[in-house]
Order: C-alpha cells, then sequence, then structure tokens
C-alpha cells in the first residue's frame, strides 16, 4: 500500500503541492477552500472511502505533473546558448547566405 | 503580429548582426508558430475565477474573459469540482503556459469538441475490443522471474474483476491472447451503459494509458490506487528496471506522465459520474 493511507496525509499532501505551485498566498485559492470542505464534510459520511481515493487521486496528479514538468525541464528543455555560440563551443562558423536559401518564409 | 515580435531574434532573419540565415532557423520559425498553437504559449491573464453559467453549467474565466475550446465553443464543465480543477490547472501555469501539463483541461476539450465525432456506442466497442489485448491478460512464457512476478501481481486483479462482475476472462501465453467470452462482453457492456459520455471519454483515456481495460476498471472501481495500477501497468518495465537499473531520463519521465495522465483520466470519470451519483444516493435514501 502506498504511503499515504490517512485521510490526514492526503490532505496535508495536497495543501503542500498547492503551496509549491502558488506559493504564498495559497490559501486564497477556491482549491484550498474546496479541498478543506470536502475533508471537513466527508470525516464520517459512508462514502469516506470514495473521497479518501479521490484525495489520493488528486494528490498523485498535483505530484505527478510537478515531477514530470520538473524532469521535462531537466532533460528536454529549450537550450540557453544561441546557435552562433553553441557552433563556436567546437570552433565551427556558421555559414553566410546573404541572399537567403531562397525557399525560407 | 504581436507573437512574431515575441520571438523576433528567432524568426526574423535580418534581426542578426551579420544578417545570417541559416536553415536551421527557418525550423525554429516553424517551431515558434506551432509552439504558439500548441505547447507553449505566454500567460496572458492574472486571475482565474469560475462562475456558474446557463443550465447550471460551470465557465471558466480567465481575467475578463471566458475560456473557450480549442473548436471555439464556451468551455462549460457540468460540475463545480471539475471546473475548480480545471482552474487550478490554468491558476498555477507561471510565465508560460505549458498545455501539456493540463490534463484535465484537456480531456474537458475533448469531451466538448468531439474532434473525431465518436459516438457512445463507439467508445462502449472500443473499449470490449480493447479487452482482447488487455495487458493484465497477455502473459510471457520467460524469463521466470517476469513469469512469477507477472501471476503474482496480476492474477490478483484479475481474480478481483471475475469475481466482482461475475465473468470469465483468463489469461494466454499464446500470441492470440485470452479469448473472451461474448456473455463477458455483454456483461461489461450493459455496465458502460450506465456511463455518460464524459466518463467514457475518461475512462477511454486511462484505458488507452494504462493499455488495459482490467487495470481501468480496477481503478475506477477505487479497488486499485494510481500509482498501484501505473505500476502493475508497466509491470515488465518495473521488471528491467530492477534488472538493469533506473535511467531518470526515461523510466521516471515515463512513470509520471503516466501517473499525472492516469489520475486525471480517473478523476474525471469520477467527477464527471458524481452529479448524477449523488442524485441516486438521495433517491436511495
Amino acid at each position: 500500500m502506498a504511503a499515504v493511507t490517512s485521510p490526514l496525509r492526503a490532505c496535508r499532501g495536497i495543501l503542500k503541492e498547492l503551496r509549491i505551485a502558488k506559493g504564498s498566498d495559497y490559501r486564497n485559492t477556491l482549491v484550498y477552500k474546496h479541498v478543506l470542505e470536502q475533508f471537513r464534510r466527508n470525516q464520517f459520511c459512508r462514502a469516506r472511502m470514495d473521497a479518501l481515493h479521490a484525495a489520493r487521486t488528486y494528490l498523485c496528479l498535483l505530484t505527478s505533473t510537478r515531477m514530470h514538468l520538473r524532469l521535462h525541464e531537466r532533460y528536454h528543455g529549450r537550450g540557453d546558448r544561441a546557435l552562433e555560440e553553441v557552433a563556436g563551443l567546437v570552433g565551427l562558423r556558421l555559414p553566410t547566405q546573404p541572399g537567403g536559401k531562397g525557399w525560407e518564409t | 503580429m504581436k507573437y512574431q515580435r515575441q520571438f523576433g531574434q528567432v524568426i526574423w532573419p535580418f534581426s542578426f548582426p551579420q544578417g545570417q540565415h541559416v536553415s536551421i532557423l527557418s525550423t525554429h520559425l516553424q517551431k515558434a508558430r506551432y509552439a504558439s498553437a500548441t505547447t507553449e504559449k505566454r500567460k496572458f491573464y492574472e486571475n482565474v475565477s469560475i462562475s456558474q453559467g446557463e443550465g447550471g453549467l460551470y465557465e471558466i474565466n480567465l481575467d475578463k474573459r471566458k475560456l473557450k475550446t480549442p473548436g471555439g465553443k464556451l468551455f462549460t464543465v457540468p460540475n463545480e469540482a471539475l471546473a475548480i480543477a480545471v482552474a487550478t490547472e490554468w491558476d498555477v501555469q507561471k510565465d508560460s503556459l505549458k498545455f501539456y501539463t493540463m490534463h484535465l483541461t484537456t480531456l474537458c476539450n475533448t469531451a466538448l469538441d468531439n474532434p473525431t465525432q465518436r459516438t457512445e456506442e463507439q467508445m462502449i466497442s472500443a473499449a470490449l475490443k480493447f479487452l482482447e489485448t488487455d495487458t493484465i491478460c497477455y502473459r510471457v512464457e520467460e524469463p521466470p522471474g517476469l513469469v512469477e512476478l507477472q501471476r503474482n501481481e496480476w492474477d490478483p486483479v484479475l481474480n478481483w474483476i471475475e469475481q466482482r462482475y461475475n465473468v470469465v476472462i483468463g489469461s494466454s501465453t499464446s500470441i492470440m491472447g485470452p479469448q473472451i467470452p461474448e456473455e463477458t462482453k455483454e456483461t461489461f457492456r450493459q455496465h458502460l451503459n450506465s456511463y455518460n459520455f464524459w466518463s467514457l471519454t475518461g475512462l477511454e483515456y486511462v484505458i488507452t494509458q494504462l493499455k488495459s481495460l482490467v487495470l481501468s476498471f480496477g481503478l475506477i472501481d477505487r479497488h486499485l490506487s494510481v500509482e498501484q495500477a501505473v505500476l502493475l501497468s508497466r509491470l515488465e518495465e518495473e521488471y528491467q528496471i530492477q534488472q538493469w537499473g533506473n535511467v531518470e531520463w526515461v523510466h521516471d519521465y515515463d512513470m509520471y506522465e503516466l501517473q499525472a495522465r492516469t489520475a486525471a483520466g480517473a478523476m474525471f470519470v469520477h467527477l464527471s459520474s458524481e452529479s448524477t451519483a449523488v442524485k441516486r444516493k438521495i433517491l436511495q435514501d
């Protein structure tokens, strides 16, 4: 079973993700209020396990999206060097074609 | 015009000091134009809010403007929780909008625009057809470690679904896959007939991600968590990772992307069927 089994942990996890995503004013967001309301409301009702599954699913969504984005930017992000600089790194220069190649827009 | 100037340094060949014009720039030009349309765009709003419009449907507001689908329709969502979740996807974007992280929005767009004109019947039939190539049912004959892992991890899920729905599915090591009895398909068809179009859209998405109808049902019926379903879907990869080691920029990348998409799909299904579920519960009480 995953580490997040209790409603409290799921709730804390979601709020932590929101804080990471939104910064210091995460408490002013709609989603913060909605999440807290859902946790309060579902504490003792019959659909408690359903609500817990929903909470864990949302936590998984937030965490996985963040981690995926992090890996994406680390490994698949756009380079920050200009093309000439990159060419210059290996001692090459780009060709000069003052008229353009004709077929380019 | 605005976007051209934004990417001015890349697009406009004469902005380079030597007026160099290299072929790779035209690819950048095309990429920049496509980028603004599909993958990334500058964040053009400050505040995100939701409001309730006609027919009780919820709309997403980006500053003063109402969000629209790629097809030009007004973006509407049947319940508040889903609206809030979608609004949050837009709210957490930083300077550039990364559409590939906005899975719930994408699912809503698909449901609203229905670009491939699917009918509910087609979606149900496609889902049932998938059962014939279900990951869970396809077993290897070697290596023995993987055979055992598949048996230990996948058999319980198969048992669960066969009991839960009173059907026979079975697994197979042949290249043709398992023979799914017609009664099994009929049972599932009856069950899926209770899904509305949005829920079917979500379910189809989850099945495509997990490559398994059995695992999708396990997740949707809350027998499995997202992490468990993804792990079971990627069982062979995980086995190979244990044997040969993990490569972060492939394995973790794939895993997180799969988890994010599957989680979004599951949430989408649950929330899309929620309004009717609440009504049913009230009627039952």
